[in-house]
């Protein structure tokens, strides 16, 4: 057991009478990989923006490294400072997330000042490690689909985040792309980060996943071990594996 | 609250509107069209230019300004950068000084480009302390500005934004308008007492701006 990372419980969210998550009861394990899967409207990105604490839920609880997602206010006398947590996620979503005038490492540069006195990788490099060249002088809204995704994980790594949300990374890539960012995130779970992400490429990102969880409708349609899990993780599934619709 | 981060939100700022000139072109053109219709229109004499300038003055600058305000935020809606703001430890109080001052700079280069074309356009001549006018027009802009860049934030999650910016704006503006037309007529005019309305809004800016930042959390996480 890894310890619980993050954990949803009983959380529904509304956006007037429309439940995008109902009643949803889940628990993230440190280390692990989860692909979320699920139709469109069903709940996806509803759900990583409410761990990123973008979304307050509108019933139940969300806790993030043991603090409320929202708040930051420590549960249990955690002792957690607040909105520390929110600092240890990254969040990547459908959108850059970056201006469009700023070239990629001019973005970069600017968010990492914004993480200033924490370790953060150096723009030039997180560029690079996406497959983007830093010395590109051209301005992000000229970037192509593939290459706006890549400059948006680019953002995302260089607080070093402990847990990853990662909304449809592999939109509009191309296979090669798609490739070298899914040898990327194995890297980071070698490095026991925590990653959730969301897909319809569902072979694409099988292999790299511990578990998958299924939304249906907002509500959990079920949590198993991946195809391709390695042990230790079964557990988990037995654990957490609750919703109610 | 670090001066570093404000800092790094306000070159941020002043990049963006160098590269792309959109805020201060179209509040320079709209300003000037006001102030040369205003003059056409009432043609005033000397004396009576005298009375209604900073009036004047102040309208068009208002006007102008909010076209501005209202595309205060455009950059961080686009593509959900705020979003990824939100996640950055900075402070939301230093994001909101950071915008405030650079919307006040913009604001400011328009007042330096249209003050000649004012003065040459409606014959203006100070009779009484002409430099006071370096104190109002900060002063007015700050308290323009200030609530501007707050309520334009307040506004962006709502349909109609262009329209209800300055429909909360310029109620809440009114003090400090009346404060900068007062001034200016009795600095124009020789007559009144100019620096009590200046003190009044000195004092408008450091409450307004005060309280502004206090909010700025709140709205900034709002859903």
């Amino acid at each position: 057991m890894n310890g619980i990372i993050a954990e949803f419980e009983e959380v529904s969210k509304l956006y007037g009478t429309f439940a995008a998550l109902r009643k949803v009861s889940v628990r993230f394990e440190r280390g692990r990989c989860y692909l979320v899967l699920g139709p469109n409207g069903a709940g996806k990105s509803t759900l990583l923006r409410t761990l990123a604490g973008l979304l307050k839920p509108s019933y139940g609880k969300v806790r993030v490294f043991g603090a409320d997602a929202n708040t930051g206010d420590a549960v249990n006398g955690a002792g957690q400072e607040p909105m520390e947590a929110r600092e240890r996620i990254g969040y990547m979503s459908h959108a850059t997330m970056l201006y469009d005038e700023f070239s990629g490492v001019e973005n970069l540069r600017y968010f990492a000042s914004l993480y200033r006195g924490r370790d953060c990788v150096a723009p030039e490099e997180a560029l690079r490690s996406v497959g983007l060249d830093p010395e590109l002088g051209r301005p992000v809204g000229q970037y192509s689909q593939g290459m706006k995704q890549r400059a948006s994980l680019a953002r995302v790594l260089i607080s070093r985040p402990e847990l990853l949300l990662l909304d449809e990374p592999f939109s509009n890539m191309d296979i090669a792309s798609a490739h070298q960012m899914l040898r990327l995130l194995e890297t980071f779970r070698t490095e026991h980060r925590t990653i959730l992400l969301t897909t319809h490429q569902r072979e694409l990102a099988e292999p790299l996943a511990d578990f998958v969880l299924t939304l249906e409708a907002g509500a959990v349609a079920g949590l198993v071990e991946g195809p391709y899990a390695k042990g230790g993780a079964a557990g988990l599934v037995a654990a957490t594996a609750g919703s109610g619709r | 609250m670090r001066p570093a981060y404000f800092l790094t939100h306000l070159k941020k700022d002043l990049q963006l509107e160098w590269r792309s000139k959109d805020a201060i072109n179209s509040m320079l053109f709209f300003a000037l069209l006001v102030v040369v219709l205003f003059s056409l229109a009432f043609d005033p004499t000397r004396s009576v230019s005298r009375q209604i300038a900073g009036g004047i003055l102040c309208v068009a600058t208002m006007f102008a300004a909010v076209s501005a305000l209202n595309q205060a935020w455009a950059r961080e809606l686009r593509n959900q950068v705020l979003d990824a703001l939100r996640m950055t430890p900075a402070p939301g109080a230093s994001l909101f000084l950071g915008k405030t001052l650079a919307n006040f700079l913009f604001v400011t280069v328009v007042e330096l480009v249209l003050a000649p074309v004012f003065v040459m356009f409606y014959n203006l001549h100070a009779l009484g302390n002409g430099w006071l006018l370096l104190l109002v027009l900060p002063l007015g802009t700050w308290a323009l500005i200030v609530n501007g860049v707050f309520f334009a934030a307040l506004s962006i999650r709502t349909r109609n934004r262009e329209l209800l910016l300055p429909l909360i704006l310029f109620p809440i503006f009114i003090p400090a308008l009346l404060g900068m037309v007062m001034s200016a007529t009795a600095i124009l005019t020789g007559e009144g007492d100019a620096v009590l309305w200046i003190k009044m809004l000195a004092a408008y800016d450091v409450i307004f701006t005060t309280v502004c930042m206090m909010l700025f959390e709140v709205i900034l996480h709002a859903e």
